[in-house]
């Protein structure tokens, strides 16, 4: 009911956060320097590794990491959030309050805002993937197949995401020191999203945690459909873990926000 | 008249970490924490009626907005009940919470990037108005409070008053029955804290809104609220008319003398607030009043004479130095 009713309120809230994102592209560009730097570093640390070790690690060439790299890019582009950040400044500043007086859920207004920004700063990520890929010439194979299965599997690796960092962000109803929280949450994700490294390369026990834990459906999974790593059954089997993870956040969410709402409520800010 | 509004006993306390000053209170507080409860609000009881505009005065740390914050929502009280056009607030329904408004004079919830006109219109879908309702009350608060000029220019472009009247104008779009005003001319200079004022009682008159105010500036309150609810220290100390609260609170009454001969010692009368050529001011014990008034209509040649009640911002900081009078 609430959902349906919240999902009309969409294209104003598109439109809207489209216009503030806009105000601040130039900001935004600058922001996104980290983006595109830190996969080319692991890019060139890799490929540095697999030269000295006869031209591949892990059964990944060079051109491979950069495939590897390059689509990684834009999937974490496409998937990351910033509300673990933004939470404590919420609550800190009253916007919470109001926040809390309308009748629409706050989540659905931090969608529209989320989706927005990454559509907007798309202009500045697309032409860094095809720069970099004229520097670093990866080897793409990706077959119209491998394409078709890669969309929902990232639009579900964002959808994961966002709820798994939202549900982490209501922590700072607990405790005014969420930075804490959100570094652990940020050092494991780099490992086991596949950032540091495709899950392939990692010791045997993580890439096995990593097949179960949230982080990599966020990130190297879409990455690795695309490339056509997988076989049909473990996409498929992806698909199911992504959804379990969308469901869990998604009942973690409404059962934890309403202890967080009271919890607020009976602190007061 | 209907209640729209019925609170009872309501209380809210707080438990706030105490800790001495330096570092071995730090570090024994590591160990062992110790709080304190603050009661912000101790059993309030009082009800409004539709259409009333009522008054919260208190100074800063009353309990004035912990009560509007409970009443719009915002916060769970520790014991007491409240109800809000039949909802307890605090659930926040969304049926409940598509009549009441709350806005608070010290923050904002317009988005600071974007042009003001953006920012109804997410009202407009969070609101879950139509295209048509939205436009006749745009106009009409476009025209009421002149924000024409406004409308498409940034948030963070405008001044304070201005943003203040676009705050206003946001809060008040889906027409909500009940306005929770906590400060709202905070900081605005005096013809736009009347104009904001005229606006408020114009509202109220046309939606026949209830409307609950805090302000620290007695103008606010004397300009429009009929009745209002004094809170110290959590505590309820009157609820009534504000001749009411002027009588009950003042003391003392001064007198205004305008006399035939120049100067003339009148400190046996009472306390001499000004004297200047034939013109001065003595301020009286209320209950002495008639025979002082009596004893200088007797001893000195008087021109006019005049029995006042002393200014209110007197008397409320009367009342809140001297707890209750």
């Amino acid at each position: 009911m609430h959902w349906l009713r919240a999902l009309k309120a969409y294209p104003a809230f598109l439109r809207i956060s489209l216009l503030s994102n806009l105000q601040y592209r130039a900001s935004g560009a600058i922001w996104m320097i980290g983006s595109v730097l830190e996969p080319v570093v692991y890019l060139t640390v890799w490929s540095t590794v697999a030269r000295s070790h006869g031209g591949s690690v892990g059964g990944y060439t060079p051109e491979e990491f950069a495939a590897y790299y390059m689509m990684l890019l834009l999937v974490n582009h496409m998937t990351f959030t910033w509300v673990m950040h933004e939470f404590q400044y919420r609550i800190q500043y009253g916007q919470l309050s109001f926040a809390l007086l309308r009748p629409i859920h706050p989540i659905h207004e931090d969608i529209a805002l989320n989706v927005s920004f990454k559509a907007v700063q798309l202009a500045v990520i697309l032409p860094a993937v095809i720069l970099l890929s004229i520097a670093f010439h990866p080897k793409f194979d990706v077959e119209p197949s491998s394409i078709a299965l890669f969309l929902p599997a990232l639009a579900m690796g964002f959808l994961l995401r966002f709820l798994v960092e939202w549900t982490l962000a209501l922590a700072a109803f607990w405790t005014t020191r969420v930075s804490a929280i959100n570094q652990s949450y940020f050092s494991v994700q780099m490992l086991l999203s596949g950032r540091v490294a495709p899950i392939a390369l990692l010791p045997t026990w993580v890439a096995t945690a990593a097949g179960f834990l949230p982080f990599y459906y966020a990130s190297g999974f879409p990455v690795d459909v695309a490339l056509g790593h997988l076989t049909r059954e473990e996409v498929l089997r992806g698909y199911g873990i992504q959804l379990v993870w969308i469901t869990v956040a998604g009942v973690v969410i409404s059962l934890v926000w309403k202890h967080s709402a009271r919890k607020f409520t009976a602190v007061g800010s | 008249m209907n209640t729209v509004i019925q609170i009872d006993q309501l209380s809210k306390s707080y438990v706030v970490p105490v800790r001495g000053a330096g570092v071995r209170a730090s570090i024994a507080s590591l160990v062992r924490r110790k709080t304190r409860t603050v009661e912000a609000v101790k059993e309030i009881s009082l009800s409004v009626d539709a259409g009333e505009i009522v008054g919260f005065l208190g100074p800063n740390g009353a309990g004035k907005t912990t009560t509007l914050k409970m009443l719009s929502g915002l916060l769970h009280p520790t014991s007491g009940t409240a109800s809000v056009l039949g909802f307890e607030p605090w659930k926040r329904n969304n049926g409940f919470l598509e009549q009441i408004t709350l806005v608070m004079g010290q923050r904002n919830q317009l988005i600071w990037d974007i042009p003001v006109i953006d920012s109804f219109d997410r009202n407009r879908v969070i609101y879950r108005l139509t295209r048509d309702e939205y436009r006749q009350r745009l106009d009409e608060l476009v025209e009421l409070l002149e924000l024409s000029e406004l409308l498409s220019k940034p948030v963070r472009n405008l001044s304070l008053g201005e943003r203040m009247k676009c705050e206003v104008a946001a809060a008040l779009l889906h027409h909500p029955r009940i306005l929770f005003l906590d400060e709202p001319t905070l900081g605005l200079d005096v013809s736009m804290q009347r104009r904001l004022r005229s606006f408020i009682e114009q509202y109220n008159k046309r939606t026949g809104a209830t409307v609950l105010l805090t302000s620290h500036y007695m103008a606010d309150v004397v300009a429009l609220c009929p009745r209002v609810v004094v809170i110290h220290h959590g505590v309820l100390l009157f609820d009534g008319k504000l001749a009411d609260l002027v009588r009950k609170f003042s003391a003392q009454k001064t007198l205004v003398l305008e006399l035939e001969e120049g100067q003339e010692d009148l400190s046996r009368f009472g306390q001499v607030v000004s004297q200047e050529g034939s013109r001065a001011t003595i301020r009286v014990p209320k209950q002495d009043t008639a025979e002082v008034t009596a004893r200088i209509l007797r001893e000195l040649k008087v021109q006019d004479l005049n029995v006042a009640d002393p200014p209110i911002d007197e008397i409320i900081d009367q009342v809140f130095s001297g707890g209750m009078a």
